[in-house]
Protein backbone atom coordinates (compact mmCIF):
# COMPACT_ATOMS: atom_id res chain seq x y z
CA UNK A 1 0.00 0.00 0.00
CA UNK A 2 1.28 3.43 -0.86
CA UNK A 3 2.24 5.90 1.83
CA UNK A 4 -0.28 8.35 0.47
CA UNK A 5 -3.10 5.94 1.19
CA UNK A 6 -1.76 5.19 4.65
CA UNK A 7 -1.94 8.85 5.62
CA UNK A 8 -5.72 8.76 5.58
CA UNK A 9 -5.83 5.96 8.10
CA UNK A 10 -6.07 6.39 11.83
CA UNK A 11 -3.24 4.96 13.98
CA UNK A 12 -5.57 2.16 15.11
CA UNK A 13 -6.30 1.24 11.51
CA UNK A 14 -2.61 1.33 10.61
CA UNK A 15 -1.75 -0.84 13.57
CA UNK A 16 -4.41 -3.38 12.68
CA UNK A 17 -3.40 -3.47 9.01
CA UNK A 18 0.15 -4.25 10.02
CA UNK A 19 -1.14 -6.93 12.40
CA UNK A 20 -3.35 -8.40 9.68
CA UNK A 21 -0.66 -8.19 7.05
CA UNK A 22 1.67 -10.37 9.10
CA UNK A 23 -0.96 -13.12 9.14
CA UNK A 24 -2.23 -12.79 5.59
CA UNK A 25 -1.29 -15.55 3.16
CA UNK A 26 0.38 -13.84 0.21
CA UNK A 27 -0.01 -14.72 -3.43
CA UNK A 28 2.81 -17.08 -4.40
CA UNK A 29 4.07 -14.69 -7.09
CA UNK A 30 7.11 -16.63 -8.29
CA UNK A 31 5.22 -19.93 -8.37
CA UNK A 32 2.36 -18.21 -10.22
CA UNK A 33 4.80 -16.73 -12.76
CA UNK A 34 6.35 -20.12 -13.48
CA UNK A 35 2.93 -21.75 -13.87
CA UNK A 36 1.76 -18.88 -16.07
CA UNK A 37 4.86 -19.25 -18.24
CA UNK A 38 4.19 -22.91 -18.88
CA UNK A 39 0.39 -22.70 -19.28
CA UNK A 40 0.73 -19.69 -21.59
CA UNK A 41 3.53 -21.46 -23.44
CA UNK A 42 1.43 -24.58 -24.00
CA UNK A 43 -1.49 -22.49 -25.30
CA UNK A 44 0.90 -20.76 -27.72
CA UNK A 45 2.36 -24.10 -28.88
CA UNK A 46 -1.17 -25.31 -29.65
CA UNK A 47 -1.79 -22.06 -31.54
CA UNK A 48 1.44 -22.51 -33.44
CA UNK A 49 0.51 -26.09 -34.35
CA UNK A 50 -2.86 -24.94 -35.68
CA UNK A 51 -1.23 -22.18 -37.71
CA UNK A 52 1.27 -24.60 -39.20
CA UNK A 53 -1.61 -26.95 -39.98
CA UNK A 54 -3.37 -24.19 -41.91
CA UNK A 55 -0.25 -23.20 -43.82
CA UNK A 56 0.63 -26.76 -44.89
CA UNK A 57 -2.84 -28.10 -45.60
CA UNK A 58 -4.60 -25.07 -47.01
CA UNK A 59 -3.77 -22.14 -49.18
CA UNK A 60 -2.56 -19.85 -46.37
CA UNK A 61 0.64 -17.91 -45.93
CA UNK A 62 2.24 -17.04 -42.63
CA UNK A 63 0.48 -13.67 -42.79
CA UNK A 64 -3.01 -14.91 -43.67
CA UNK A 65 -3.02 -17.98 -41.38
CA UNK A 66 -3.41 -15.74 -38.31
CA UNK A 67 -7.15 -15.14 -38.65
CA UNK A 68 -8.32 -18.77 -38.92
CA UNK A 69 -5.89 -19.73 -36.14
CA UNK A 70 -7.35 -17.12 -33.78
CA UNK A 71 -10.86 -18.25 -34.72
CA UNK A 72 -10.05 -21.86 -33.87
CA UNK A 73 -8.35 -20.90 -30.58
CA UNK A 74 -11.37 -18.83 -29.53
CA UNK A 75 -13.69 -21.66 -30.52
CA UNK A 76 -11.74 -24.07 -28.29
CA UNK A 77 -11.79 -21.48 -25.50
CA UNK A 78 -15.56 -21.15 -25.93
CA UNK A 79 -16.05 -24.90 -25.58
CA UNK A 80 -13.82 -25.07 -22.51
CA UNK A 81 -15.66 -22.11 -20.96
CA UNK A 82 -19.06 -23.63 -21.65
CA UNK A 83 -18.03 -26.96 -20.17
CA UNK A 84 -16.74 -25.22 -17.05
CA UNK A 85 -13.08 -26.12 -17.56
CA UNK A 86 -11.50 -22.79 -18.42
CA UNK A 87 -12.00 -21.18 -15.00
CA UNK A 88 -10.27 -24.15 -13.38
CA UNK A 89 -7.41 -23.93 -15.82
CA UNK A 90 -7.18 -20.22 -15.01
CA UNK A 91 -7.00 -20.80 -11.25
CA UNK A 92 -3.92 -22.87 -11.98
CA UNK A 93 -2.43 -20.94 -14.88
CA UNK A 94 -3.30 -17.35 -13.90
CA UNK A 95 -1.93 -14.87 -16.40
CA UNK A 96 -0.84 -17.78 -18.61
CA UNK A 97 -4.45 -18.44 -19.54
CA UNK A 98 -5.64 -14.84 -19.28
CA UNK A 99 -3.17 -13.09 -21.60
CA UNK A 100 -3.51 -15.18 -24.81
CA UNK A 101 -6.50 -14.59 -27.08
CA UNK A 102 -8.23 -17.57 -25.42
CA UNK A 103 -8.45 -15.54 -22.21
CA UNK A 104 -10.11 -12.72 -24.08
CA UNK A 105 -12.55 -15.20 -25.58
CA UNK A 106 -13.27 -16.60 -22.12
CA UNK A 107 -14.02 -13.11 -20.76
CA UNK A 108 -16.58 -12.47 -23.52
CA UNK A 109 -18.15 -15.92 -23.47
CA UNK A 110 -18.41 -16.28 -19.69
CA UNK A 111 -20.22 -12.93 -19.50
CA UNK A 112 -22.58 -13.96 -22.29
CA UNK A 113 -23.42 -17.24 -20.51
CA UNK A 114 -23.81 -15.51 -17.15
CA UNK A 115 -26.33 -12.96 -18.35
CA UNK A 116 -28.36 -15.30 -20.54
CA UNK A 117 -31.12 -15.29 -17.90
CA UNK A 118 -31.71 -11.57 -18.43
CA UNK A 119 -32.59 -12.08 -22.10
CA UNK A 120 -30.71 -11.83 -25.38
CA UNK A 121 -30.79 -8.07 -25.86
CA UNK A 122 -30.26 -6.56 -22.42
CA UNK A 123 -28.68 -9.67 -20.92
CA UNK A 124 -26.32 -11.25 -23.45
CA UNK A 125 -25.97 -8.24 -25.74
CA UNK A 126 -25.62 -5.68 -23.00
CA UNK A 127 -23.21 -7.60 -20.81
CA UNK A 128 -21.13 -9.61 -23.24
CA UNK A 129 -18.35 -7.01 -23.28
CA UNK A 130 -18.65 -6.15 -19.60
CA UNK A 131 -15.15 -7.48 -18.94
CA UNK A 132 -13.68 -7.42 -22.44
CA UNK A 133 -15.03 -3.97 -23.29
CA UNK A 134 -12.23 -2.13 -21.54
CA UNK A 135 -9.67 -4.31 -23.33
CA UNK A 136 -11.16 -3.29 -26.67
CA UNK A 137 -11.45 0.35 -25.66
CA UNK A 138 -7.86 0.69 -24.45
CA UNK A 139 -6.61 -1.58 -27.23
CA UNK A 140 -8.12 0.66 -29.90
CA UNK A 141 -6.90 3.78 -28.14
CA UNK A 142 -3.35 2.43 -27.81
CA UNK A 143 -3.36 1.50 -31.51
CA UNK A 144 -4.51 5.03 -32.32
CA UNK A 145 -1.69 6.59 -30.31
CA UNK A 146 0.90 4.26 -31.87
CA UNK A 147 -0.48 5.08 -35.34
CA UNK A 148 -0.07 8.79 -34.69
CA UNK A 149 3.49 8.29 -33.46
CA UNK A 150 4.27 6.21 -36.53
CA UNK A 151 2.69 8.78 -38.86
CA UNK A 152 4.71 11.59 -37.31
CA UNK A 153 7.95 9.65 -37.54
CA UNK A 154 7.46 8.20 -41.01
CA UNK A 155 5.56 10.95 -42.86
CA UNK A 156 7.19 14.00 -41.42
CA UNK A 157 10.21 12.73 -39.63
CA UNK A 158 11.53 11.08 -42.77
CA UNK A 159 12.42 7.83 -41.01
CA UNK B 1 -40.99 -10.31 34.33
CA UNK B 2 -38.34 -7.66 34.61
CA UNK B 3 -38.89 -5.96 31.26
CA UNK B 4 -36.57 -3.12 32.11
CA UNK B 5 -33.62 -5.39 32.83
CA UNK B 6 -33.49 -6.88 29.34
CA UNK B 7 -30.68 -4.62 28.16
CA UNK B 8 -27.36 -5.39 29.73
CA UNK B 9 -24.72 -2.76 29.16
CA UNK B 10 -25.11 -0.85 25.91
CA UNK B 11 -25.95 -3.48 23.35
CA UNK B 12 -26.53 -6.88 24.87
CA UNK B 13 -30.04 -8.26 25.20
CA UNK B 14 -30.74 -10.90 27.82
CA UNK B 15 -33.64 -13.14 26.91
CA UNK B 16 -34.98 -14.16 30.29
CA UNK B 17 -37.98 -15.92 28.78
CA UNK B 18 -35.59 -18.08 26.78
CA UNK B 19 -37.08 -18.46 23.30
CA UNK B 20 -36.63 -21.99 21.98
CA UNK B 21 -35.29 -23.15 18.62
CA UNK B 22 -37.81 -25.97 18.20
CA UNK B 23 -36.62 -27.05 14.77
CA UNK B 24 -34.39 -26.07 11.88
CA UNK B 25 -34.16 -26.69 8.16
CA UNK B 26 -30.95 -26.71 6.17
CA UNK B 27 -30.51 -27.14 2.43
CA UNK B 28 -27.28 -27.29 0.46
CA UNK B 29 -25.90 -27.67 -3.04
CA UNK B 30 -23.65 -30.24 -4.73
CA UNK B 31 -20.39 -28.75 -3.48
CA UNK B 32 -21.70 -28.89 0.10
CA UNK B 33 -22.84 -32.48 -0.49
CA UNK B 34 -19.22 -33.42 -1.15
CA UNK B 35 -18.07 -31.48 1.92
CA UNK B 36 -17.33 -32.46 5.48
CA UNK B 37 -20.83 -32.38 6.96
CA UNK B 38 -23.33 -33.62 4.34
CA UNK B 39 -25.29 -35.65 6.92
CA UNK B 40 -26.15 -32.44 8.78
CA UNK B 41 -28.14 -31.06 5.84
CA UNK B 42 -31.83 -31.94 5.59
CA UNK B 43 -31.71 -31.71 1.84
CA UNK B 44 -28.88 -31.64 -0.67
CA UNK B 45 -29.11 -30.83 -4.36
CA UNK B 46 -27.12 -32.44 -7.12
CA UNK B 47 -27.50 -29.42 -9.41
CA UNK B 48 -26.80 -25.76 -8.58
CA UNK B 49 -29.72 -24.71 -10.78
CA UNK B 50 -32.24 -26.63 -8.61
CA UNK B 51 -34.24 -27.17 -11.81
CA UNK B 52 -34.80 -23.40 -12.10
CA UNK B 53 -33.83 -21.23 -15.06
CA UNK B 54 -31.76 -18.75 -13.06
CA UNK B 55 -29.43 -18.87 -10.05
CA UNK B 56 -31.54 -16.27 -8.27
CA UNK B 57 -34.63 -18.43 -8.60
CA UNK B 58 -32.60 -21.39 -7.40
CA UNK B 59 -31.69 -19.43 -4.28
CA UNK B 60 -35.36 -18.65 -3.66
CA UNK B 61 -36.08 -22.39 -3.79
CA UNK B 62 -33.27 -23.04 -1.29
CA UNK B 63 -34.99 -20.74 1.21
CA UNK B 64 -38.45 -22.17 0.54
CA UNK B 65 -37.21 -25.70 1.07
CA UNK B 66 -35.32 -24.82 4.25
CA UNK B 67 -38.50 -23.18 5.62
CA UNK B 68 -40.57 -26.22 4.67
CA UNK B 69 -38.11 -28.57 6.35
CA UNK B 70 -38.08 -26.47 9.53
CA UNK B 71 -41.89 -26.46 9.66
CA UNK B 72 -42.11 -30.17 8.89
CA UNK B 73 -39.64 -31.08 11.63
CA UNK B 74 -41.28 -28.72 14.11
CA UNK B 75 -44.74 -30.09 13.35
CA UNK B 76 -45.98 -26.63 12.45
CA UNK B 77 -48.27 -25.54 9.62
CA UNK B 78 -47.52 -22.39 7.68
CA UNK B 79 -50.65 -20.72 9.16
CA UNK B 80 -49.14 -21.01 12.63
CA UNK B 81 -45.97 -19.14 11.67
CA UNK B 82 -46.58 -15.52 12.59
CA UNK B 83 -43.48 -13.84 11.14
CA UNK B 84 -40.58 -14.57 8.86
CA UNK B 85 -37.30 -12.68 9.20
CA UNK B 86 -34.58 -13.31 6.68
CA UNK B 87 -32.14 -12.03 4.16
CA UNK B 88 -29.45 -12.83 1.62
CA UNK B 89 -26.71 -11.19 -0.43
CA UNK B 90 -28.48 -10.51 -3.71
CA UNK B 91 -29.53 -6.99 -4.74
CA UNK B 92 -32.60 -5.87 -2.80
CA UNK B 93 -32.62 -9.32 -1.10
CA UNK B 94 -35.07 -10.58 -3.73
CA UNK B 95 -34.61 -14.35 -3.18
CA UNK B 96 -35.76 -14.01 0.45
CA UNK B 97 -38.58 -11.59 -0.38
CA UNK B 98 -39.78 -13.83 -3.21
CA UNK B 99 -39.73 -16.83 -0.89
CA UNK B 100 -41.77 -14.79 1.61
CA UNK B 101 -44.23 -14.09 -1.21
CA UNK B 102 -44.71 -17.85 -1.62
CA UNK B 103 -45.48 -18.34 2.07
CA UNK B 104 -47.61 -15.21 2.51
CA UNK B 105 -46.28 -14.82 6.05
CA UNK B 106 -45.75 -11.34 7.55
CA UNK B 107 -42.16 -10.65 6.62
CA UNK B 108 -39.20 -8.52 7.68
CA UNK B 109 -36.37 -8.46 5.17
CA UNK B 110 -32.91 -8.10 6.66
CA UNK B 111 -29.54 -7.22 5.25
CA UNK B 112 -26.40 -7.77 7.27
CA UNK B 113 -24.40 -9.49 4.53
CA UNK B 114 -23.05 -12.72 6.01
CA UNK B 115 -24.08 -11.67 9.53
CA UNK B 116 -27.77 -11.88 8.52
CA UNK B 117 -28.28 -15.28 10.17
CA UNK B 118 -27.55 -13.96 13.67
CA UNK B 119 -29.14 -10.58 12.99
CA UNK B 120 -32.31 -12.55 12.28
CA UNK B 121 -31.93 -14.85 15.26
CA UNK B 122 -31.26 -11.95 17.66
CA UNK B 123 -34.32 -10.03 16.45
CA UNK B 124 -36.50 -13.14 16.44
CA UNK B 125 -35.51 -14.00 20.00
CA UNK B 126 -36.17 -10.41 21.00
CA UNK B 127 -39.65 -10.44 19.46
CA UNK B 128 -40.56 -13.73 21.12
CA UNK B 129 -39.01 -12.79 24.44
CA UNK B 130 -41.15 -9.64 24.57
CA UNK B 131 -44.31 -11.52 23.64
CA UNK B 132 -44.46 -10.08 20.15
CA UNK B 133 -44.92 -13.55 18.74
CA UNK B 134 -45.16 -17.15 19.88
CA UNK B 135 -43.94 -18.80 16.70
CA UNK B 136 -41.75 -17.40 13.94
CA UNK B 137 -39.09 -18.35 11.43
CA UNK B 138 -35.75 -16.78 10.67
CA UNK B 139 -33.04 -17.66 8.22
CA UNK B 140 -30.41 -16.68 5.72
CA UNK B 141 -29.15 -18.05 2.44
CA UNK B 142 -26.57 -17.65 -0.26
CA UNK B 143 -25.96 -19.20 -3.66
CA UNK B 144 -22.42 -19.50 -4.95
CA UNK B 145 -23.09 -18.61 -8.59
CA UNK B 146 -25.65 -15.89 -7.85
CA UNK B 147 -23.27 -14.25 -5.36
CA UNK B 148 -20.24 -14.50 -7.66
CA UNK B 149 -22.31 -12.86 -10.38
CA UNK B 150 -23.40 -10.12 -8.01
CA UNK B 151 -20.07 -9.32 -6.38
CA UNK B 152 -17.32 -10.62 -8.63
CA UNK B 153 -16.97 -12.02 -12.12
CA UNK B 154 -19.11 -14.35 -14.23
CA UNK B 155 -19.04 -17.92 -12.92
CA UNK B 156 -17.06 -19.30 -15.84
CA UNK B 157 -14.64 -16.38 -16.08
CA UNK B 158 -11.03 -17.45 -15.67
CA UNK B 159 -9.67 -15.15 -13.01
CA UNK B 160 -7.06 -16.43 -10.61
CA UNK B 161 -8.18 -16.04 -7.00
CA UNK B 162 -5.62 -15.26 -4.30
CA UNK B 163 -5.13 -17.62 -1.33
CA UNK B 164 -7.09 -15.22 0.90
CA UNK B 165 -10.32 -15.53 -1.06
CA UNK B 166 -13.23 -17.63 0.14
CA UNK B 167 -15.87 -19.85 -1.43
CA UNK B 168 -19.50 -18.75 -1.14
CA UNK B 169 -21.73 -21.48 0.22
CA UNK B 170 -24.76 -22.60 -1.75
CA UNK B 171 -27.16 -23.19 1.07
CA UNK B 172 -29.90 -21.95 3.33
CA UNK B 173 -30.54 -22.38 7.02
CA UNK B 174 -33.82 -21.59 8.74
CA UNK B 175 -34.77 -21.83 12.42
CA UNK B 176 -38.25 -22.08 13.82
CA UNK B 177 -38.55 -20.33 17.17
CA UNK B 178 -41.28 -20.63 19.76
CA UNK B 179 -41.85 -19.09 23.16
CA UNK B 180 -41.81 -22.56 24.74
CA UNK B 181 -41.01 -26.09 23.80
CA UNK B 182 -38.12 -28.49 23.63
CA UNK B 183 -34.81 -27.57 22.16
CA UNK B 184 -31.82 -25.27 22.45
CA UNK B 185 -32.64 -21.88 23.95
CA UNK B 186 -31.56 -18.45 22.82
CA UNK B 187 -30.30 -16.74 25.95
CA UNK B 188 -28.70 -13.48 24.86
CA UNK B 189 -27.56 -11.42 21.91
CA UNK B 190 -25.05 -8.67 21.34
CA UNK B 191 -25.62 -6.35 18.41
CA UNK B 192 -22.52 -5.39 16.46
CA UNK B 193 -21.12 -2.01 15.54
CA UNK B 194 -19.91 -1.27 12.05
CA UNK B 195 -16.13 -1.42 12.18
CA UNK B 196 -13.86 -0.34 9.36
CA UNK B 197 -10.14 -0.93 9.64
CA UNK B 198 -9.48 0.57 6.24
CA UNK B 199 -8.96 -2.67 4.36
CA UNK B 200 -9.82 -2.56 0.67
CA UNK B 201 -9.18 -6.04 -0.70
CA UNK B 202 -12.51 -7.75 -1.49
CA UNK B 203 -10.61 -11.02 -1.82
CA UNK B 204 -9.64 -10.90 1.84
CA UNK B 205 -12.92 -10.69 3.72
CA UNK B 206 -11.65 -12.67 6.70
CA UNK B 207 -8.95 -10.12 7.44
CA UNK B 208 -11.43 -7.27 7.08
CA UNK B 209 -14.10 -8.86 9.30
CA UNK B 210 -11.88 -10.12 12.14
CA UNK B 211 -11.86 -6.84 14.14
CA UNK B 212 -15.67 -6.71 14.06
CA UNK B 213 -15.87 -10.24 15.46
CA UNK B 214 -13.32 -9.43 18.16
CA UNK B 215 -15.16 -6.24 19.14
CA UNK B 216 -18.51 -8.02 19.46
CA UNK B 217 -17.04 -10.95 21.42
CA UNK B 218 -15.27 -8.64 23.88
CA UNK B 219 -18.35 -6.50 24.41
CA UNK B 220 -20.56 -9.55 24.78
CA UNK B 221 -18.38 -11.10 27.49
CA UNK B 222 -18.08 -7.79 29.32
CA UNK B 223 -21.74 -6.87 29.17
CA UNK B 224 -22.89 -10.33 30.15
CA UNK B 225 -20.29 -10.35 32.89
CA UNK B 226 -18.90 -13.74 31.97
CA UNK B 227 -15.57 -15.34 31.25
CA UNK B 228 -14.90 -16.98 27.83
CA UNK B 229 -14.78 -20.33 29.63
CA UNK B 230 -18.56 -19.98 30.14
CA UNK B 231 -18.94 -21.10 26.53
CA UNK B 232 -17.97 -24.53 25.32
CA UNK B 233 -17.72 -23.09 21.85
CA UNK B 234 -17.35 -19.59 20.42
CA UNK B 235 -17.96 -19.91 16.73
CA UNK B 236 -17.56 -17.20 14.12
CA UNK B 237 -19.55 -17.07 10.89
CA UNK B 238 -17.16 -17.07 7.97
CA UNK B 239 -13.75 -15.70 8.88
CA UNK B 240 -11.84 -18.49 7.16
CA UNK B 241 -8.24 -19.42 7.94
CA UNK B 242 -6.82 -15.91 7.89
CA UNK B 243 -9.65 -14.18 9.70
CA UNK B 244 -9.75 -16.85 12.39
CA UNK B 245 -6.04 -16.64 13.03
CA UNK B 246 -6.10 -12.84 13.10
CA UNK B 247 -9.03 -12.67 15.51
CA UNK B 248 -7.65 -15.37 17.78
CA UNK B 249 -4.36 -13.50 18.04
CA UNK B 250 -6.22 -10.22 18.53
CA UNK B 251 -8.31 -11.69 21.35
CA UNK B 252 -5.17 -13.05 23.01
CA UNK B 253 -3.47 -9.69 22.61
CA UNK B 254 -6.43 -8.06 24.34
CA UNK B 255 -6.10 -10.50 27.22
CA UNK B 256 -9.19 -12.61 26.51
CA UNK B 257 -8.48 -16.17 27.59
CA UNK B 258 -9.74 -18.29 24.78
CA UNK B 259 -8.39 -21.61 23.54
CA UNK B 260 -7.75 -22.82 19.98
CA UNK B 261 -10.32 -25.66 20.33
CA UNK B 262 -12.93 -23.38 21.83
CA UNK B 263 -12.68 -20.80 19.05
CA UNK B 264 -13.97 -22.23 15.78
CA UNK B 265 -15.25 -20.91 12.49
CA UNK B 266 -18.26 -22.10 10.44
CA UNK B 267 -16.31 -21.30 7.28
CA UNK B 268 -13.82 -24.00 8.17
CA UNK B 269 -16.37 -26.66 9.10
CA UNK B 270 -18.41 -27.11 5.96
CA UNK B 271 -15.86 -28.23 3.36
CA UNK B 272 -13.32 -31.01 3.24
CA UNK B 273 -9.58 -30.60 2.95
CA UNK B 274 -8.75 -30.62 -0.72
CA UNK B 275 -11.88 -28.87 -1.93
CA UNK B 276 -10.71 -25.75 -3.81
CA UNK B 277 -12.06 -23.23 -1.33
CA UNK B 278 -8.76 -21.43 -0.57
CA UNK B 279 -9.18 -19.63 2.78
CA UNK B 280 -12.54 -21.26 3.63
CA UNK B 281 -16.26 -20.85 3.13
CA UNK B 282 -18.29 -17.65 3.26
CA UNK B 283 -21.73 -16.33 2.46
CA UNK B 284 -24.91 -15.67 4.41
CA UNK B 285 -25.82 -19.34 4.00
CA UNK B 286 -22.54 -20.45 5.60
CA UNK B 287 -23.22 -19.62 9.24
CA UNK B 288 -26.96 -20.25 8.77
CA UNK B 289 -26.59 -23.80 7.49
CA UNK B 290 -23.66 -24.78 9.73
CA UNK B 291 -25.22 -23.43 12.94
CA UNK B 292 -28.76 -24.61 12.26
CA UNK B 293 -27.56 -27.96 10.97
CA UNK B 294 -24.21 -29.25 12.14
CA UNK B 295 -23.74 -27.28 15.38
CA UNK B 296 -27.26 -27.64 16.77
CA UNK B 297 -27.13 -31.36 15.99
CA UNK B 298 -23.90 -31.67 17.95
CA UNK B 299 -25.47 -29.69 20.76
CA UNK B 300 -28.51 -31.98 20.85
CA UNK B 301 -26.18 -34.99 20.89
CA UNK B 302 -24.76 -33.61 24.11
CA UNK B 303 -21.32 -32.73 22.75
CA UNK B 304 -21.52 -29.26 24.26
CA UNK B 305 -24.01 -27.16 26.15
CA UNK B 306 -23.32 -23.50 25.50
CA UNK B 307 -22.19 -21.77 22.37
CA UNK B 308 -21.81 -18.22 21.21
CA UNK B 309 -22.37 -17.73 17.51
CA UNK B 310 -20.69 -14.63 16.09
CA UNK B 311 -21.83 -14.15 12.49
CA UNK B 312 -19.62 -11.73 10.61
CA UNK B 313 -20.57 -9.64 7.61
CA UNK B 314 -18.68 -7.42 5.17
CA UNK B 315 -20.98 -4.54 4.25
CA UNK B 316 -19.51 -3.69 0.88
CA UNK B 317 -20.96 -3.66 -2.60
CA UNK B 318 -19.24 -3.94 -5.99
CA UNK B 319 -19.96 -0.24 -6.41
CA UNK B 320 -18.28 0.87 -3.17
CA UNK B 321 -15.28 -1.29 -4.01
CA UNK B 322 -14.92 0.25 -7.47
CA UNK B 323 -15.26 3.71 -5.96
CA UNK B 324 -12.23 2.83 -3.79
CA UNK B 325 -14.14 2.79 -0.52
CA UNK B 326 -12.86 0.66 2.34
CA UNK B 327 -14.75 -2.39 3.63
CA UNK B 328 -16.96 -1.79 6.68
CA UNK B 329 -17.76 -4.92 8.65
CA UNK B 330 -20.14 -6.04 11.36
CA UNK B 331 -20.62 -9.01 13.68
CA UNK B 332 -23.66 -10.02 15.70
CA UNK B 333 -23.40 -12.51 18.54
CA UNK B 334 -26.15 -14.78 19.82
CA UNK B 335 -25.76 -17.30 22.63
CA UNK B 336 -27.51 -20.63 22.30
CA UNK B 337 -27.68 -22.88 25.33
CA UNK B 338 -29.23 -26.21 26.01
CA UNK B 339 -30.81 -26.92 29.35
CA UNK B 340 -31.14 -23.28 30.33
CA UNK B 341 -28.74 -20.73 31.71
CA UNK B 342 -26.08 -21.48 34.24
CA UNK B 343 -26.34 -18.54 36.61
Amino acid sequence: MSNNKKKNLTPVQQEYQKFQDEREVKRPVIKNCIKAFFVGGVICIIGQAIQTFFIYNFDFTEQTAGNPTVAVMIFISMLLTGFGVYDRLAQFGGAGSAVPVTGFGNAVISAAIEHRTEGFVLGVGGNMFKLAGSVIMFGVFSAFVIAIVKTILVQWGGL
Amino acid sequence: MGWSMMLSGHRTWLFKNEPVIVSTGTVGGPFEARGKIPEDFDLLHEDIWLRQDSFEKAQKVLIEEACQKAMEKGGVQIEQVQFFLGGDLINQITPTSFAAKTFEVPYLGLFGACSTSMEGLALSAFIINYGGSTCLMTGASSHNAATEKQFRYPTEYGGQKPPTSQWTVTGAGVALLKDKGDGPKVTSATIGRVIDMGLTDPFNMGGAMAPAAVDTIEVHLKERGIDPSYYDLIVTGDLGHIGREVSLDLLKKHGIKITEEQFQDCGLMIYREGQPVLAGASGAGCSASVVYGHLLNRMKNGEFKRMLVVATGALLSPLTFQQKETIPCIAHAVSIEIGGQKT
